[in-house]
Protein backbone atom coordinates (compact mmCIF):
# COMPACT_ATOMS: atom_id res chain seq x y z
CA UNK A 1 0.00 0.00 0.00
CA UNK A 2 1.33 3.39 -0.93
CA UNK A 3 1.64 5.80 1.97
CA UNK A 4 2.42 9.51 2.04
CA UNK A 5 5.28 9.33 -0.42
CA UNK A 6 7.05 12.65 -0.86
CA UNK A 7 6.95 14.25 -4.27
CA UNK A 8 9.97 13.73 -6.50
CA UNK A 9 13.04 15.18 -4.83
CA UNK A 10 15.41 17.47 -6.61
CA UNK A 11 18.81 15.93 -7.31
CA UNK A 12 20.45 18.38 -4.91
CA UNK A 13 17.91 17.71 -2.17
CA UNK A 14 18.23 13.97 -2.54
CA UNK A 15 22.01 14.21 -2.42
CA UNK A 16 21.88 16.25 0.77
CA UNK A 17 19.65 13.69 2.39
CA UNK A 18 21.82 10.84 1.18
CA UNK A 19 24.78 12.68 2.68
CA UNK A 20 22.91 13.05 5.99
CA UNK A 21 22.30 9.30 5.91
CA UNK A 22 25.97 8.61 5.34
CA UNK A 23 27.01 10.82 8.20
CA UNK A 24 24.89 8.91 10.68
CA UNK A 25 21.46 7.60 11.50
CA UNK A 26 18.84 10.24 10.78
CA UNK A 27 17.52 12.01 13.84
CA UNK A 28 13.86 11.61 14.60
CA UNK A 29 11.90 13.60 12.06
CA UNK A 30 14.53 13.34 9.34
CA UNK A 31 13.25 11.19 6.50
CA UNK A 32 15.55 8.34 5.58
CA UNK A 33 16.31 8.70 1.90
CA UNK A 34 18.47 7.01 -0.68
CA UNK A 35 19.33 7.57 -4.32
CA UNK A 36 19.87 4.59 -6.59
CA UNK A 37 22.76 4.27 -9.08
CA UNK A 38 22.06 5.23 -12.66
CA UNK A 39 20.46 2.57 -14.86
CA UNK A 40 22.95 1.49 -17.51
CA UNK A 41 21.56 -1.86 -18.73
CA UNK A 42 20.38 -1.79 -22.34
CA UNK A 43 18.85 -4.23 -24.79
CA UNK A 44 21.19 -5.81 -27.32
CA UNK A 45 20.92 -4.37 -30.82
CA UNK A 46 18.79 -6.36 -33.24
CA UNK A 47 15.71 -6.21 -35.45
CA UNK A 48 12.69 -5.30 -33.32
CA UNK A 49 14.68 -3.82 -30.42
CA UNK A 50 12.49 -0.69 -30.53
CA UNK A 51 9.38 -2.73 -29.71
CA UNK A 52 11.15 -4.20 -26.68
CA UNK A 53 12.37 -0.79 -25.56
CA UNK A 54 8.91 0.75 -25.94
CA UNK A 55 6.99 -1.98 -24.15
CA UNK A 56 9.28 -3.57 -21.54
CA UNK A 57 11.26 -0.75 -19.96
CA UNK A 58 8.26 0.90 -18.35
CA UNK A 59 8.22 -1.76 -15.65
CA UNK A 60 11.71 -3.27 -15.52
CA UNK A 61 15.28 -2.81 -16.66
CA UNK A 62 16.80 -4.67 -19.61
CA UNK A 63 19.05 -6.80 -17.39
CA UNK A 64 15.95 -8.85 -16.51
CA UNK A 65 16.35 -10.24 -20.06
CA UNK A 66 20.12 -10.10 -20.35
CA UNK A 67 20.66 -12.45 -17.40
CA UNK A 68 18.26 -15.21 -18.50
CA UNK A 69 19.67 -18.57 -19.61
CA UNK A 70 20.64 -18.83 -23.26
CA UNK A 71 20.87 -21.70 -25.73
CA UNK A 72 18.59 -23.79 -27.93
CA UNK A 73 16.03 -24.42 -25.16
CA UNK A 74 15.60 -20.71 -24.64
CA UNK A 75 14.26 -19.81 -28.06
CA UNK A 76 10.89 -18.79 -29.39
CA UNK A 77 8.78 -21.03 -27.11
CA UNK A 78 10.56 -19.74 -24.00
CA UNK A 79 10.19 -16.09 -24.95
CA UNK A 80 6.57 -16.59 -26.08
CA UNK A 81 5.79 -17.95 -22.61
CA UNK A 82 7.55 -14.97 -20.98
CA UNK A 83 5.71 -12.49 -23.22
CA UNK A 84 2.37 -14.16 -22.44
CA UNK A 85 3.13 -13.99 -18.70
CA UNK A 86 3.93 -10.29 -18.93
CA UNK A 87 0.63 -9.58 -20.69
CA UNK A 88 -1.75 -11.97 -18.94
CA UNK A 89 -0.30 -12.08 -15.42
CA UNK A 90 1.38 -8.71 -14.99
CA UNK A 91 -1.05 -6.73 -17.16
CA UNK A 92 1.44 -5.29 -19.63
CA UNK A 93 -0.57 -3.42 -22.32
CA UNK A 94 1.28 -4.76 -25.38
CA UNK A 95 -0.37 -4.70 -28.82
CA UNK A 96 -0.45 -8.07 -30.62
CA UNK A 97 1.84 -6.83 -33.39
CA UNK A 98 4.41 -5.54 -30.89
CA UNK A 99 4.20 -8.77 -28.87
CA UNK A 100 5.10 -10.77 -32.00
CA UNK A 101 7.98 -8.39 -32.81
CA UNK A 102 9.33 -8.62 -29.25
CA UNK A 103 9.23 -12.43 -29.20
CA UNK A 104 11.02 -12.60 -32.58
CA UNK A 105 13.61 -10.08 -31.37
CA UNK A 106 14.27 -11.90 -28.08
CA UNK A 107 14.42 -15.34 -29.72
CA UNK A 108 16.85 -14.11 -32.37
CA UNK A 109 19.02 -11.88 -30.17
CA UNK A 110 19.30 -13.69 -26.79
CA UNK B 1 25.21 10.68 -5.26
CA UNK B 2 28.73 9.68 -6.13
CA UNK B 3 31.12 8.98 -3.31
CA UNK B 4 34.60 10.40 -3.68
CA UNK B 5 36.05 6.89 -3.80
CA UNK B 6 33.67 5.89 -6.60
CA UNK B 7 34.58 9.00 -8.56
CA UNK B 8 38.24 8.13 -8.37
CA UNK B 9 37.66 4.51 -9.31
CA UNK B 10 35.28 5.53 -12.05
CA UNK B 11 37.81 7.94 -13.46
CA UNK B 12 40.56 5.36 -13.38
CA UNK B 13 38.38 2.74 -15.01
CA UNK B 14 37.32 5.20 -17.68
CA UNK B 15 40.95 5.97 -18.47
CA UNK B 16 41.85 2.30 -18.59
CA UNK B 17 38.81 1.41 -20.68
CA UNK B 18 37.10 3.08 -23.56
CA UNK B 19 37.80 6.76 -24.02
CA UNK B 20 34.12 7.40 -24.68
CA UNK B 21 32.80 5.61 -21.57
CA UNK B 22 31.23 7.97 -19.06
CA UNK B 23 32.40 7.68 -15.44
CA UNK B 24 29.01 6.20 -14.42
CA UNK B 25 29.22 3.53 -17.08
CA UNK B 26 32.79 2.79 -16.09
CA UNK B 27 31.57 1.98 -12.57
CA UNK B 28 29.84 -1.09 -13.95
CA UNK B 29 33.01 -2.48 -15.50
CA UNK B 30 34.05 -4.31 -12.34
CA UNK B 31 32.39 -7.70 -12.53
CA UNK B 32 32.13 -11.04 -10.79
CA UNK B 33 31.33 -14.24 -12.64
CA UNK B 34 28.99 -16.83 -11.17
CA UNK B 35 29.89 -20.40 -12.17
CA UNK B 36 27.12 -21.00 -14.72
CA UNK B 37 26.49 -19.87 -18.30
CA UNK B 38 25.71 -16.15 -18.67
CA UNK B 39 26.75 -15.63 -15.05
CA UNK B 40 28.73 -12.40 -15.35
CA UNK B 41 27.44 -9.71 -12.97
CA UNK B 42 28.53 -6.12 -12.40
CA UNK B 43 29.73 -5.37 -8.86
CA UNK B 44 27.91 -2.20 -7.88
CA UNK B 45 27.68 -0.18 -4.68
CA UNK B 46 24.19 0.84 -3.57
CA UNK B 47 23.26 3.17 -0.69
CA UNK B 48 24.02 1.59 2.71
CA UNK B 49 25.66 -1.33 0.86
CA UNK B 50 29.15 -2.46 -0.08
CA UNK B 51 29.75 -3.65 -3.64
CA UNK B 52 27.33 -6.48 -4.41
CA UNK B 53 26.60 -8.55 -7.51
CA UNK B 54 23.85 -6.81 -9.43
CA UNK B 55 21.38 -9.22 -10.97
CA UNK B 56 18.88 -6.55 -12.04
CA UNK B 57 18.72 -2.78 -11.84
CA UNK B 58 15.00 -1.93 -11.74
CA UNK B 59 13.69 -3.15 -9.41
CA UNK B 60 17.03 -3.84 -7.74
CA UNK B 61 18.18 -7.40 -7.08
CA UNK B 62 21.61 -7.63 -5.46
CA UNK B 63 23.48 -10.80 -4.50
CA UNK B 64 25.94 -11.15 -1.62
CA UNK B 65 29.48 -12.13 -2.69
CA UNK B 66 29.92 -15.65 -1.31
CA UNK B 67 33.15 -14.79 0.52
CA UNK B 68 31.08 -12.66 2.93
CA UNK B 69 29.77 -15.82 4.61
CA UNK B 70 33.32 -16.58 5.76
CA UNK B 71 33.59 -13.21 7.56
CA UNK B 72 31.42 -14.28 10.47
CA UNK B 73 28.23 -16.02 11.48
CA UNK B 74 26.24 -12.79 11.16
CA UNK B 75 25.86 -11.26 7.70
CA UNK B 76 26.58 -7.51 7.83
CA UNK B 77 23.77 -5.17 6.80
CA UNK B 78 25.87 -3.66 4.04
CA UNK B 79 26.40 -7.10 2.47
CA UNK B 80 22.86 -8.45 2.89
CA UNK B 81 21.14 -9.42 -0.37
CA UNK B 82 18.35 -7.32 -1.91
CA UNK B 83 15.35 -8.68 -3.78
CA UNK B 84 12.29 -6.76 -5.00
CA UNK B 85 9.52 -7.76 -7.40
CA UNK B 86 7.91 -4.47 -8.41
CA UNK B 87 9.68 -1.31 -9.51
CA UNK B 88 7.84 1.41 -7.58
CA UNK B 89 9.93 1.02 -4.42
CA UNK B 90 10.20 3.51 -1.54
CA UNK B 91 13.41 5.55 -1.66
CA UNK B 92 12.43 7.91 1.16
CA UNK B 93 10.45 7.13 4.30
CA UNK B 94 9.68 9.63 7.06
CA UNK B 95 9.82 7.61 10.30
CA UNK B 96 7.59 10.17 12.04
CA UNK B 97 4.84 9.86 9.44
CA UNK B 98 5.04 6.12 8.78
CA UNK B 99 2.08 4.13 10.07
CA UNK B 100 1.30 0.43 10.32
CA UNK B 101 -2.38 -0.28 9.80
CA UNK B 102 -4.02 -3.41 11.24
CA UNK B 103 -7.50 -4.01 9.90
CA UNK B 104 -10.03 -6.53 8.66
CA UNK B 105 -11.55 -9.12 11.00
CA UNK B 106 -10.37 -7.46 14.19
CA UNK B 107 -12.31 -5.89 17.06
CA UNK B 108 -10.22 -2.74 17.14
CA UNK B 109 -8.51 -1.63 13.91
CA UNK B 110 -5.15 0.00 14.64
CA UNK B 111 -2.99 2.70 13.12
CA UNK B 112 0.36 2.44 14.84
CA UNK B 113 3.24 4.87 14.45
CA UNK B 114 6.79 3.57 14.41
CA UNK B 115 7.13 5.00 17.93
CA UNK B 116 4.05 2.99 19.00
CA UNK B 117 5.64 -0.19 17.68
CA UNK B 118 8.97 0.57 19.35
CA UNK B 119 7.20 1.20 22.69
CA UNK B 120 5.98 -2.42 22.79
CA UNK B 121 8.07 -5.11 24.56
CA UNK B 122 11.01 -5.85 22.22
CA UNK B 123 12.32 -9.27 21.23
CA UNK B 124 15.50 -10.22 19.41
CA UNK B 125 16.17 -13.23 17.23
CA UNK B 126 19.05 -14.42 15.08
CA UNK B 127 17.46 -15.78 11.93
CA UNK B 128 18.43 -16.66 8.40
CA UNK B 129 16.57 -15.05 5.53
CA UNK B 130 16.93 -16.90 2.25
CA UNK B 131 15.36 -16.24 -1.14
CA UNK B 132 13.24 -19.09 -2.52
CA UNK B 133 15.35 -18.97 -5.68
CA UNK B 134 18.76 -18.99 -3.99
CA UNK B 135 20.99 -21.03 -6.33
CA UNK B 136 18.52 -21.01 -9.23
CA UNK B 137 21.34 -20.42 -11.70
CA UNK B 138 22.69 -23.90 -10.90
CA UNK B 139 19.47 -25.68 -11.90
CA UNK B 140 19.85 -28.23 -14.71
CA UNK B 141 17.95 -27.94 -16.92
CA UNK B 142 18.04 -24.19 -16.44
CA UNK B 143 14.79 -22.39 -15.62
CA UNK B 144 13.50 -18.84 -16.07
CA UNK B 145 13.72 -16.34 -13.21
CA UNK B 146 16.43 -14.52 -11.27
CA UNK B 147 19.68 -16.34 -12.10
CA UNK B 148 21.32 -16.31 -8.69
CA UNK B 149 24.31 -18.10 -7.25
CA UNK B 150 24.16 -19.04 -3.56
CA UNK B 151 24.37 -15.45 -2.31
CA UNK B 152 20.67 -14.81 -1.71
CA UNK B 153 20.82 -15.69 1.98
CA UNK B 154 21.94 -13.98 5.14
CA UNK B 155 21.86 -14.37 8.91
CA UNK B 156 20.94 -11.30 10.96
CA UNK B 157 19.93 -10.35 14.48
CA UNK B 158 16.40 -8.96 14.15
CA UNK B 159 14.87 -6.75 16.83
CA UNK B 160 11.21 -5.88 16.91
CA UNK B 161 7.90 -6.94 18.37
CA UNK B 162 6.13 -10.27 18.22
CA UNK B 163 3.33 -10.12 15.63
CA UNK B 164 1.00 -11.85 18.11
CA UNK B 165 1.34 -8.87 20.46
CA UNK B 166 0.05 -6.55 17.75
CA UNK B 167 -2.70 -8.92 16.61
CA UNK B 168 -3.86 -9.43 20.21
CA UNK B 169 -4.00 -5.67 20.66
CA UNK B 170 -6.30 -5.46 17.64
CA UNK B 171 -8.32 -8.48 18.78
CA UNK B 172 -8.54 -11.13 16.07
CA UNK B 173 -12.16 -12.16 15.61
CA UNK B 174 -13.40 -15.77 15.69
CA UNK B 175 -13.41 -17.32 12.23
CA UNK B 176 -10.24 -15.54 11.08
CA UNK B 177 -8.26 -17.77 8.71
CA UNK B 178 -5.28 -15.73 7.49
CA UNK B 179 -3.50 -12.42 7.83
CA UNK B 180 -2.21 -10.64 4.73
CA UNK B 181 0.86 -8.40 4.62
CA UNK B 182 1.48 -5.49 2.28
CA UNK B 183 4.38 -3.05 2.11
CA UNK B 184 5.16 0.34 0.59
CA UNK B 185 6.54 -1.15 -2.64
CA UNK B 186 4.05 -0.97 -5.49
CA UNK B 187 3.65 -2.09 -9.09
CA UNK B 188 4.26 0.41 -11.88
CA UNK B 189 0.99 -0.51 -13.61
CA UNK B 190 -2.42 -0.63 -11.93
CA UNK B 191 -2.99 -3.96 -13.67
CA UNK B 192 0.04 -5.64 -12.07
CA UNK B 193 -0.77 -7.59 -8.88
CA UNK B 194 0.56 -5.79 -5.80
CA UNK B 195 3.06 -7.81 -3.75
CA UNK B 196 0.91 -9.11 -0.87
CA UNK B 197 1.64 -12.26 1.11
CA UNK B 198 -0.46 -14.27 3.56
CA UNK B 199 0.14 -16.47 6.60
CA UNK B 200 -2.36 -18.77 8.26
CA UNK B 201 -3.67 -17.04 11.37
CA UNK B 202 -2.19 -19.67 13.71
CA UNK B 203 1.23 -19.18 12.11
CA UNK B 204 0.88 -15.41 12.40
CA UNK B 205 0.11 -15.84 16.12
CA UNK B 206 2.78 -18.46 16.87
CA UNK B 207 4.80 -16.04 19.01
CA UNK B 208 7.82 -16.22 16.70
CA UNK B 209 6.76 -14.26 13.62
CA UNK B 210 7.83 -10.70 14.29
CA UNK B 211 7.75 -7.13 13.03
CA UNK B 212 11.39 -6.06 12.94
CA UNK B 213 12.61 -2.46 13.04
CA UNK B 214 16.29 -3.21 13.68
CA UNK B 215 18.77 -5.45 11.91
CA UNK B 216 22.11 -6.16 13.55
CA UNK B 217 21.67 -3.27 15.98
CA UNK B 218 20.88 -0.61 13.38
CA UNK B 219 17.86 0.61 11.45
CA UNK B 220 17.03 -1.85 8.68
CA UNK B 221 18.69 -0.60 5.46
CA UNK B 222 16.21 1.02 3.10
CA UNK B 223 16.69 -1.71 0.48
CA UNK B 224 16.06 -4.43 3.09
CA UNK B 225 12.70 -3.00 4.17
CA UNK B 226 13.11 0.15 6.30
CA UNK B 227 11.44 0.99 8.62
CA UNK B 228 9.60 -2.26 9.37
CA UNK B 229 9.68 -5.74 7.89
CA UNK B 230 7.99 -9.01 8.62
CA UNK B 231 10.35 -11.71 9.93
CA UNK B 232 9.03 -15.24 9.43
CA UNK B 233 11.69 -17.45 11.03
CA UNK B 234 12.61 -20.60 9.13
CA UNK B 235 10.53 -19.59 6.10
CA UNK B 236 11.61 -18.37 2.68
CA UNK B 237 12.16 -14.66 2.16
CA UNK B 238 9.03 -14.23 0.04
CA UNK B 239 7.07 -13.98 3.32
CA UNK B 240 9.42 -11.42 4.88
CA UNK B 241 7.43 -8.43 3.53
CA UNK B 242 9.55 -5.28 3.40
CA UNK B 243 8.39 -1.75 4.31
CA UNK B 244 5.40 -3.45 5.98
CA UNK B 245 2.56 -0.97 6.52
CA UNK B 246 -0.67 -2.94 6.22
CA UNK B 247 -1.86 -6.10 7.95
CA UNK B 248 -5.35 -7.36 7.13
CA UNK B 249 -7.01 -10.21 9.00
CA UNK B 250 -9.34 -12.17 6.72
CA UNK B 251 -11.82 -15.03 7.19
CA UNK B 252 -11.04 -16.58 3.80
CA UNK B 253 -7.92 -18.04 2.21
CA UNK B 254 -6.13 -15.19 0.42
CA UNK B 255 -6.18 -15.71 -3.35
CA UNK B 256 -3.86 -12.94 -4.53
CA UNK B 257 -1.38 -13.69 -7.31
CA UNK B 258 1.71 -13.87 -5.09
CA UNK B 259 0.14 -16.68 -3.02
CA UNK B 260 -2.20 -18.43 -5.45
CA UNK B 261 0.02 -18.52 -8.56
CA UNK B 262 3.56 -17.48 -7.62
CA UNK B 263 5.96 -18.98 -5.08
CA UNK B 264 4.46 -22.44 -5.32
CA UNK B 265 6.28 -25.75 -5.27
CA UNK B 266 5.27 -29.31 -6.17
CA UNK B 267 2.90 -30.54 -3.45
CA UNK B 268 4.97 -33.57 -2.44
CA UNK B 269 7.57 -34.38 0.20
CA UNK B 270 10.59 -33.34 -1.88
CA UNK B 271 8.93 -30.32 -3.55
CA UNK B 272 10.40 -31.77 -6.72
CA UNK B 273 9.61 -33.46 -10.03
CA UNK B 274 11.78 -35.23 -12.60
CA UNK B 275 13.97 -32.60 -14.30
CA UNK B 276 11.99 -30.98 -17.08
CA UNK B 277 8.65 -32.52 -16.06
CA UNK B 278 5.42 -30.61 -15.52
CA UNK B 279 3.87 -30.31 -12.05
CA UNK B 280 0.42 -31.70 -11.27
CA UNK B 281 -0.42 -30.13 -7.89
CA UNK B 282 1.33 -27.27 -6.12
CA UNK B 283 1.39 -25.74 -2.64
CA UNK B 284 2.74 -22.43 -1.31
CA UNK B 285 6.46 -22.58 -0.55
CA UNK B 286 7.10 -22.90 3.19
CA UNK B 287 10.04 -23.75 5.41
CA UNK B 288 13.69 -23.87 4.39
CA UNK B 289 15.15 -27.27 3.75
CA UNK B 290 18.59 -28.17 5.14
CA UNK B 291 21.66 -26.53 3.61
CA UNK B 292 25.38 -26.35 4.35
CA UNK B 293 28.29 -24.58 2.70
CA UNK B 294 32.06 -24.56 2.97
CA UNK B 295 32.91 -20.87 3.17
CA UNK B 296 36.71 -20.68 3.47
CA UNK B 297 37.68 -22.61 0.33
CA UNK B 298 36.35 -21.57 -3.06
CA UNK B 299 35.93 -24.11 -5.84
CA UNK B 300 39.33 -24.67 -7.46
CA UNK B 301 41.33 -23.58 -4.41
CA UNK B 302 44.87 -24.82 -3.82
CA UNK B 303 45.80 -26.24 -0.40
CA UNK B 304 48.99 -27.65 1.09
CA UNK B 305 49.38 -31.42 0.63
CA UNK B 306 50.05 -33.65 3.65
CA UNK B 307 49.35 -30.92 6.19
CA UNK B 308 46.23 -30.08 8.23
CA UNK B 309 43.79 -28.02 6.15
CA UNK B 310 41.12 -26.07 8.02
CA UNK B 311 37.66 -26.38 6.52
CA UNK B 312 34.86 -24.26 7.88
CA UNK B 313 31.44 -23.02 6.93
CA UNK B 314 27.82 -22.56 7.90
CA UNK B 315 24.70 -24.72 7.96
CA UNK B 316 21.02 -24.00 8.62
CA UNK B 317 17.55 -25.45 8.27
CA UNK B 318 13.90 -24.46 8.62
CA UNK B 319 13.96 -24.13 12.38
CA UNK B 320 14.41 -27.59 13.86
CA UNK B 321 18.08 -26.90 14.39
CA UNK B 322 21.20 -28.39 12.79
CA UNK B 323 22.41 -31.39 14.80
CA UNK B 324 25.35 -32.59 12.70
CA UNK B 325 27.46 -31.46 9.76
CA UNK B 326 29.40 -34.17 7.93
CA UNK B 327 32.45 -33.61 5.73
CA UNK B 328 33.66 -35.96 3.03
CA UNK B 329 37.26 -35.41 1.90
CA UNK B 330 36.93 -37.96 -0.91
CA UNK B 331 33.95 -36.97 -3.04
CA UNK B 332 31.36 -38.70 -0.87
CA UNK B 333 33.03 -42.10 -0.28
CA UNK B 334 33.60 -41.53 3.44
CA UNK B 335 32.08 -39.02 5.86
CA UNK B 336 33.03 -37.73 9.31
CA UNK B 337 31.39 -35.30 11.72
CA UNK B 338 32.74 -31.77 11.96
CA UNK B 339 32.97 -29.68 15.10
CA UNK B 340 29.92 -27.45 15.47
CA UNK B 341 30.22 -23.85 16.59
CA UNK B 342 28.08 -22.25 19.30
CA UNK B 343 24.34 -22.88 19.09
CA UNK B 344 22.98 -19.37 18.40
CA UNK B 345 19.38 -20.51 18.09
CA UNK B 346 17.50 -22.84 15.81
CA UNK B 347 16.92 -20.21 13.12
CA UNK B 348 20.53 -19.01 12.91
CA UNK B 349 23.47 -20.10 10.79
CA UNK B 350 25.39 -22.79 12.69
CA UNK B 351 29.12 -22.68 12.14
CA UNK B 352 31.19 -25.82 11.71
CA UNK B 353 34.85 -26.60 11.22
CA UNK B 354 37.09 -29.58 10.59
CA UNK B 355 40.70 -30.30 9.76
CA UNK B 356 41.74 -32.76 7.06
CA UNK B 357 45.05 -33.79 5.59
CA UNK B 358 44.99 -34.38 1.86
CA UNK B 359 47.62 -36.21 -0.24
CA UNK B 360 48.87 -34.31 -3.24
CA UNK B 361 46.43 -34.37 -6.12
CA UNK B 362 42.88 -33.33 -6.96
CA UNK B 363 40.14 -33.78 -4.36
CA UNK B 364 36.42 -33.13 -4.04
CA UNK B 365 35.24 -31.99 -0.61
CA UNK B 366 31.55 -32.52 0.11
CA UNK B 367 29.47 -31.18 2.98
CA UNK B 368 26.15 -32.43 4.33
CA UNK B 369 24.10 -31.21 7.29
CA UNK B 370 21.46 -33.09 9.26
CA UNK B 371 18.81 -31.47 11.44
CA UNK B 372 17.19 -32.59 14.67
CA UNK B 373 14.35 -34.39 12.90
CA UNK B 374 16.73 -36.27 10.60
CA UNK B 375 16.28 -34.20 7.46
CA UNK B 376 19.40 -33.85 5.32
CA UNK B 377 20.51 -32.94 1.81
CA UNK B 378 20.27 -34.92 -1.44
CA UNK B 379 23.40 -36.14 -3.29
CA UNK B 380 21.85 -35.22 -6.61
CA UNK B 381 20.07 -31.87 -6.95
CA UNK B 382 16.29 -31.98 -6.84
CA UNK B 383 14.46 -30.06 -9.54
CA UNK B 384 11.25 -28.04 -9.89
CA UNK B 385 10.22 -25.70 -12.72
CA UNK B 386 10.40 -22.48 -10.67
CA UNK B 387 13.96 -23.15 -9.49
CA UNK B 388 13.15 -23.02 -5.78
CA UNK B 389 14.56 -24.74 -2.67
CA UNK B 390 17.91 -25.90 -4.02
CA UNK B 391 19.73 -27.83 -1.28
CA UNK B 392 22.01 -30.36 -2.95
CA UNK B 393 25.13 -31.59 -1.09
CA UNK B 394 27.65 -28.94 -2.15
CA UNK B 395 31.02 -29.95 -3.57
CA UNK B 396 34.26 -27.96 -3.59
CA UNK B 397 37.15 -29.10 -5.77
CA UNK B 398 40.61 -28.46 -4.36
CA UNK B 399 44.16 -29.18 -5.51
CA UNK B 400 46.61 -30.31 -2.84
CA UNK B 401 50.21 -29.47 -3.76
Amino acid sequence: MRQGKPAALSIAGASLMALALLLGAPASGAPASIELPEEVATFKAGPGVEAAQNNCLGCHSADYINTQPTGPKFGKDFWTAEMTKMIKVFGAPVADDDARKIVDYLAATY
Amino acid sequence: MLHRRQLIQGGAAALAGSAIASPMKALALETATLPFANGERPLVQYPQKRKLLRLTTRPPQLETPFSVYDEGVVTPNDAFFVRYHLADIPLAVDPDKFTLEVKGKVDKPLKLSLADVKAMPPVELLAVNQCSGNGRGFFEPRVAGGQAGNGLMGNARWKGVVLKTVLDLAGVQPGAKQATFDGLDEPVLEATPDFIKALDIDHARDGEVMLAYEMNGADIPMLNGYPLRLVVPGHYGTYWVKHLNEITVIDTMFDGFWMKSAYRVPANACACVEPGAKVAATAPIGRFNVRSFITNLADGATVKAGAPVLIRGVAFDGGYGVSDVLLSPDGGATWASTQLGADLGKYSFREFQASVSLPSGEHVLKIRAINRIGQSQPDVALWNPAGYMRNVVEAVRVSAV
